[in-house]
């Protein structure tokens, strides 16, 4: 068996270690799976919407490549630039060779899971630019050192406490502060310093219009605006699938989006886009990185529908109890188990078992991904590629031959529950037996279903007669 | 009457009988003629949710085989009755096209089988349960049952309310239904996602349990035997009073031990 280099089940076995954490974490994210019920729940046509969104995707999907082109020659029409980039480091590279030209040193970037994707902060640092996030979760992370653990909430794993004890260090606040107000307060006094500062402002996207060559992207503290309207240079990163034919198809994203995301109606912002402003300039990047290799596998196209909206996250009973870490990817949570192995199937093996297959991501998602059965399909796929550990492989493999097998079954059965009582603990007990870490089995009862059923028919028979 | 086929899962056969049983006499109750056929083993589930699907395949076709010439096929398991429904099509996708497993007795059988509740409630019309049990209960959605068979409401879906298991254990005569504050949360069984994520599975389990301790549950039920394998190992490693009980076992009017 190849290792998978990042194992899941052990980083969130270190997670659940810190039980009151673990616990924190999982009602914390509780907590907005429910604020999102609620407000779902103010809309009756909710499944028509979703159904609705996943409908566009699909077409959209089925159609890219002319989608592209539209939305290319539109924001051309209206003066921004747009460049293509196949990989992580072909966008990387068109960002730094744009900032350079333009004598770029401080850059501002709102949030954009695209460029965490890419890991463009440490790029352009290696190459002497000062490039601060000024969402204030991202900020947090960068200011730890840390990557996100959740795409919408990237410091929703670092308690109130540890904010007051970082900004003491890096802005100077009282020691021992808590406060919300107080710590907002602070962050934005220094984030707006930089706001000033900055020579460029980086943006993600969360919609491109085909139609009209525009652009949304959707945020709650304004750092959007604030980022691209002072400084005169503009770049815009997106996923090439964050593309919808029409401006008529942007109300049914973002009815789902924020509802999904956070349980807010809207974001505060939906800031549109056409062209550049003023004496500014506007460059759009468009990236593959692997996406056109999901888009030619069936079975996982539907995994591109995805509006990174974090609820499959916020509900999986996997991801509240190990923490968005765990994962070792810029995506974690289910979404996330499924664009990672099509990356790298050996290394992101663990992912697709770390899920209970209970479904509840698919019933969440707003463009209706069937995100459990991809996982499932993943499974498959590991085991066929022959990445799965030995024990199951072959644990599998037995069963499989016992199974077919029905008098070696009942055989099996028979032995195992005669000789099960007799066994010492130790023997039942000990560390190769994950079940009985902290459950205990079942007790053996004397006599399996069918023996009893062929009993009870025996005395009716007898009764009968 | 009705002609049931008896679908025991390999688990219940060999762990947990009784539950076996009480299938047995709650569905005689309701004028049911079973048979269980002794060739049965497993529908194959524990194989391909590993993704060790070339396993499985032999032994969802012995199924498809065995349970053709029933009219029904009752089980008293959502999750193994959702492998057949929803998984079984894709499973043996290749066989049937190949011939080896034969097509009409593939579509009776994906149709005809299910789950021992919604049996009870869609086939039979059963609406109404006279057996007492003077006991507060917490009803555990397993997830299958409820997400894959649509057995309830789902709490993420916005749709009316409904559950069929409520709905038949709200007819019993001193029964007691304890309002949970997850209501569908996963119990953290999963199969083999139970050894491989073992740490998560615990706290999953335990957060189930906290929730119906809160509750005032007095005996947990569940459609499925795994969820509730689960569950009791952790509740009687902490020896904890809560008990637990398969749905047809207080359907069967079965005392509390
Ligand atoms: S997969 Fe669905 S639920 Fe998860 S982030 Fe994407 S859109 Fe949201």
């Amino acid at each position: 068996m190849i290792a998978a280099t990042h194992d899941h089940p052990a980083n969130a076995k270190k997670f659940t270690d810190n039980e009151p954490r673990a616990h924190w974490h999982d009602q914390a994210i509780w907590f907005v799976r429910s604020k999102r019920d609620k407000a779902a729940w103010t809309l009756p046509e909710w499944e028509t919407l979703r159904e609705r969104a996943s409908q566009i995707k699909t077409h959209m999907l089925s159609n890219l490549a002319g989608y592209l082109e539209q939305f290319e020659a539109e924001a051309t029409k209206r003066g921004a630039v747009v460049h293509w980039a196949k990989d992580a480091a072909e966008h990387n590279e068109i960002v730094l060779k744009l900032l350079q030209s333009h004598g770029v040193k401080k850059v501002v970037k709102s949030k954009s899971m695209l460029t965490e994707e890419c890991h463009l902060n440490p790029f352009l640092e290696r190459h002497g630019l000062e490039v601060v996030d000024t969402d204030l979760g991202e900020w947090i992370v960068q200011l730890l050192h840390e990557p996100p653990s959740h795409i919408v909430m990237p410091a929703i794993h670092i308690k109130r406490e540890e904010v007051g004890e970082l900004f003491h260090k890096h802005l100077g606040t009282d020691k021992g502060a808590t406060d919300p107000p107080y710590l907002v307060n602070a962050a934005r006094n220094e984030l707006r310093q930089k706001f000033l500062g900055a020579e460029a402002g980086i943006t993600g996207v969360n919609f491109a219009i085909a139609e009209t060559g525009g652009f949304v992207v959707c945020t709650n503290e304004g750092n959007c605006d604030l980022g691209v309207s002072l400084p005169k240079l503009h770049i815009a990163c997106m996923g090439m699938e964050k593309i919808i034919p029409r401006a008529a198809d942007l109300g049914v994203f973002l009815r789902l989006l924020a509802r999904s995301a956070t349980g807010q109606p809207i974001t505060t912002y939906s800031s549109h886009f056409h062209g550049p402003m003023e004496g500014g300039e506007l460059h759009i990047v468009i990236v593959d990185n692997g996406r056109s290799k999901i888009l030619g596998t069936p079975e996982f196209r539907r995994s591109l529908h995805c509006i990174r909206c974090g609820a499959c996250m916020n509900t999986c009973p996997v991801y509240r109890r190990s923490g968005g870490h765990s994962y070792d990817t810029t995506v974690p949570g289910p979404i996330g188990s499924i664009l990672a192995p099509s990356r790298d199937p050996a290394q992101h093996s663990t992912l697709p078992f770390a899920c209970s297959l209970c479904g509840s991501c698919s019933d969440v998602c707003p463009v209706k991904i069937d995100l459990h059965l991809q996982l499932l399909t993943w499974r498959k796929q590991i085991a066929a590629l022959g990445l799965l550990p030995f024990d199951k492989r072959w644990g599998m493999w037995f069963a499989g031959k016992l199974f077919s097998r029905p008098r070696l079954y009942e055989l099996a059965g028979k032995v195992g529950r005669t000789l099960w009582p007799w066994l010492p603990r130790f023997m039942v007990y000990n560390p190769l037996n994950k079940w009985g870490k902290q459950r205990e089995l079942p007790p053996m009862p004397k006599k399996s279903f069918r023996e009893m059923y062929a009993q009870r028919n025996e005395t009716a028979r007898k009764k009968n007669s | 009457m009705p002609r049931v086929g008896l679908f025991i899962p390999c688990y219940i056969d060999q762990v947990y009988p009784d539950v076996g049983i009480a299938t047995c006499e709650v569905l005689e109750r309701f004028g049911c003629e079973i048979d269980f056929p002794v060739n049965q083993t497993c529908c194959g589930q524990p194989m391909a949710n590993t993704g060790c699907t070339v396993d499985a395949v032999p032994v969802a076709r012995n199924f498809i085989e065995i349970f053709a010439k029933y009219d029904h096929i009752v089980c008293p398991s959502g999750s193994c009755v959702a492998m057949v429904r929803s998984h079984y099509e894709h499973l043996l996708h290749d066989e049937i096209a190949a011939g080896r497993v034969d097509k009409a007795a593939f579509k009776h059988v994906e149709k005809n089988t299910l789950e021992l509740v919604e049996f009870l409630v869609d086939v039979l019309k059963v609406e109404r349960l006279d057996v007492p049990f003077p006991h507060k209960v917490g009803l555990h959605q397993s997830c299958h049952g409820l997400r894959e068979l649509r057995l309830g409401q789902c709490s993420e879906l916005v749709s009316p309310a409904y559950s069929k298991a409520e709905q038949l254990l709200k007819t019993m005569p001193g029964l007691e239904l304890v309002p949970l504050k997850r209501v569908d949360e996963c119990c953290g069984f999963g199969g083999t996602f139970a050894i491989n994520e073992e740490a998560v599975s615990c706290m999953m389990g335990n957060d189930r349990i906290h929730d119906h301790e809160e509750a005032g549950t007095q005996v947990m039920t569940a459609g499925d035997m795994s969820c509730l394998m689960h569950l009791q190992g952790l509740l009687v490693r902490q020896k904890k009073p809560m008990k637990i009980m398969h749905l047809a076992q207080i359907f069967a009017g079965r005392s509390v031990v």
